[in-house]
């Protein structure tokens, strides 16, 4: 601490605070005359990418702000405005590639997005002809997540109930760090075990149950995990009043515990469904792809969003381009009023506990 | 759901009884068991891709670890991780270097520089962020990205391209390439990180920011003095979650690379691959000895992300022990 106050210059006695300082609106004023530099640094080396026009006018920005800082309020100060401009630099620099993102999808996706394409499925169309549809491709993601989450739900909640109200000693703790893990299992992994086991050993057809076991892998760990957040954040008296009372541990749990939490619970289930919902690569290797409808999940095989996003690109043609894009605005919208009602969920539903 | 049958196995029993009830026993069952379960399917990935991968490498005619070329199908089958081991540690390597401090400086712009007002929304689309899929990335990777890295490649290539990691070996060719993927694996990771660092943040001890300012430290000084240093270990698990993210990222890999069987150090040549894009590219015509070949260098990619997410956990652990956090 002491090493840094004696930085300061020596020779500075004036009293702190009349201290020079820049004017507020200095800033934006360097930033104005580094993006005008930049354009025309740009314009006149005849650069094509606007990527390279905003670099120089980060960099311009960054380095006009400490000179012009550390001659009029000193070397701290400009140290201080430089980080300053560079988290808004790096937020900049962020939001740019997210939102382009967004835009693009939403733009392209347009296109062909309309009541046909949501209710047609690509049953007789030719890959490289505009028409078609992601009727069957939601079928079966609705199917797939559906499986999934019956299978990766109660177990999830279970194991949460576990490491929660009973866990205790060497279990609890084994169990806790392979979710941490299990977390991390990328989905294609997820998706060679099941073929490994499901398909190779045991010899069952591609399906899109197949896929949804592989998709419940993958969800089990993050049910657990917001599960177990929400059940330790009721707060004990409530359970201590429930047992006190002469209320045996597991109706505790049933009607004091779980009601409590129920809103959070449910956020984090939405939340853990809209994550497999775009999930690719275990439907590449499991489910296998279909340009018809196929209603039964457990023969034959099916298609999924992601996947058909996938697979139009694949085609690599125009008309596939926007059907591709298409089906990724429709799988956004998904996933996004997914987080958006879970949010709004947890908002509502937020356990009453006392303090934050 | 399985709960239901309790009910009935157990009507509450009078108290004063130190007998565990059926009810309690069967929630305590299907509590413990569900944790065990869990285990045990970790227990089986592991196992069964060790069959398959025993099977498989034990018929390669290459050697699995220093092969360049993956041809599992042909008769006999040469096949190696060399070029996927390569090109996914680049990629994130890449992805890392890009997205650890641009995911810091955001994540200290949500919880210390922007305006309130500002922030709690940007918490909320950066979360929103974090969920799109990743084969929308992929497809804006493919479609929007590259022609777009066009400029910036050329223009590394002609004033870096003496550092050979930046060199063109064809000026001009479609960015598909190892630098690029590693740009859009860092867009990616870029919300999953600043999640993690944001709410490292935000435990900062209000304490410790105070006694700084109070000695008269500037904005910067805090930051450096009582904000990383608290938060240095959950850098690094955040950045350990976004590395393993990177690491067995799909298909916006497999959309974005052009991949061969080439090994180079010219990162930014349309060139090499990463374990699971070699997955999904050669599943589609894999025999089943391919298929098998394939489950091996899953598991190669298994054990890789277990040990980063593994260390990434002790460390949040260790931390959780002595920092006090809770308090």
């Amino acid at each position: 601490m002491s090493a840094v106050v004696q930085d300061q210059p020596r020779s500075d006695l004036r009293p702190p605070l009349a201290h020079r300082r820049l004017p507020r609106w200095a800033p934006a004023a360097v930033a104005v005359a580094a993006v005008a530099v930049a354009c025309g640094i740009g314009a006149g080396a005849g650069l094509s990418s606007h990527l390279q026009w905003g670099l120089i006018a980060l960099i311009l920005f960054v380095v006009g702000t400490y000179a012009l800082t550390s001659l009029v309020e000193g070397r701290r100060q400009a140290k201080d405005r430089v980080a300053t401009s560079l988290v808004w630099a790096c937020f900049i620099l962020a939001v740019v590639p997210l939102y382009s993102l967004i835009e693009t999808t939403v733009a392209k996706g347009v296109k062909v997005l309309d009541g046909n394409f949501l209710t047609h499925s690509m049953g007789g169309v030719i890959t490289t002809g505009p028409g078609g549809g992601v009727y069957h491709a939601i079928i079966g993601t609705l199917e797939q997540v559906g499986l999934a989450s019956l299978m990766a739900v109660p177990i999830g909640l279970f194991t949460a109930i576990y490491l929660v109200e009973y866990g205790r000693g060497r279990l609890a703790k084994a169990v806790t760090f392979f979710v941490d893990v299990m977390t991390g299992i990328p989905s294609i992994v997820a998706g060679l075990f099941i073929l490994a086991f499901w398909i190779i050993i045991l010899g069952f057809g591609y399906s899109g149950f197949a896929g949804s076991l592989a998709l419940a892998i993958l969800m089990m760990p993050v049910v657990v995990r917001s599960t177990e957040e929400m059940l330790k954040l009721v707060p004990n008296e409530l359970r201590e009043a429930s047992l006190a009372l002469g209320v045996p541990k597991w109706r505790t749990i049933l009607k004091v515990v779980l009601p409590t939490s129920v809103g959070g619970i449910l956020t984090g289930v939405m939340l853990a469904v809209a994550r497999i919902a775009g999930e690719t690569a275990p439907v590449l290797l499991l489910v296998f792809g279909n340009q018809l409808i196929n209603n039964n999940p457990f023969s034959g095989a099916q298609s999924s969003l992601p996947y058909y996003v996938y697979e139009q690109y694949a085609n690599g043609n125009d008309a596939s381009y926007d059907r591709a894009w298409a089906a990724a605005l429709v799988l956004i919208a998904f996933v996004m009023i997914l987080n958006l009602l879970a949010r709004g969920l947890a908002r509502w539903k937020a356990p009453k506990t006392s303090g934050r | 759901m399985d709960t239901t049958p309790t009910d009935s196995l157990a009507p509450p029993a009078p108290a004063g009884k130190t007998v565990t009830r059926a009810g309690d026993r069967v929630f305590l069952g299907l509590s413990r068991g569900s944790g065990i379960l869990l285990l045990v399917i970790m227990a089986a990935i592991a196992v069964f891709l060790t069959v398959r991968t025993i099977s498989a490498v034990s018929q390669d005619h290459g050697n699995f670890l220093t092969t360049f070329e993956w041809n599992a199908d042909n008769t006999p089958p040469v096949f190696g991780i060399a070029v996927l081991a390569y090109g996914t540690v680049v990629s994130s390597v890449i992805a890392m270097v890009i997205a650890l401090p641009v995911s810091i400086g955001i994540a200290l712009f949500i919880s210390h520089y922007a305006p309130r007002r500002v922030a709690s929304p940007l918490a909320y689309v950066v979360d929103l962020l974090a969920a799109v899929p990743s084969i929308v990335y992929g497809l804006w990777g493919a479609l929007y990205l590259v022609p777009h890295m066009q400029g910036l490649t050329a223009w590394l290539d002609q004033y870096l391209g003496w550092t050979v990691v930046f060199k063109q070996s064809a000026p001009g060719t479609a960015a598909r390439s190892l630098f690029t993927v590693g740009i859009l694996l860092a867009i990616m990771i870029i919300p999953i990180i600043t999640n993690v660092s944001r709410e490292v943040f935000r435990q900062v001890p209000r304490a410790h920011e105070e006694a700084a300012l109070a000695l008269g430290a500037t904005r910067w000084e805090v930051v450096r003095m009582s904000v990383l240093p608290f938060a240095r270990s959950g850098i690094v698990s955040a950045s350990m979650l976004g590395l393993g993210r990177a690491l067995g990222e799909t298909m916006a890999v497999a959309t974005v690379l052009s991949s061969s069987p080439v090994l180079t150090a010219h990162i930014l040549d349309p060139a090499g691959g990463t374990f699971a894009q070699n997955i999904a590219s050669h599943f589609g015509e894999a025999t089943d000895f391919g298929r098998d070949a394939l489950i091996a260098s899953g598991l190669v990619l298994f054990v890789i992300t277990l040990l980063v997410n593994g260390a990434a956990r002790m460390i949040i652990a260790r931390r959780k022990e002595y920092s006090g956090a809770a308090a």
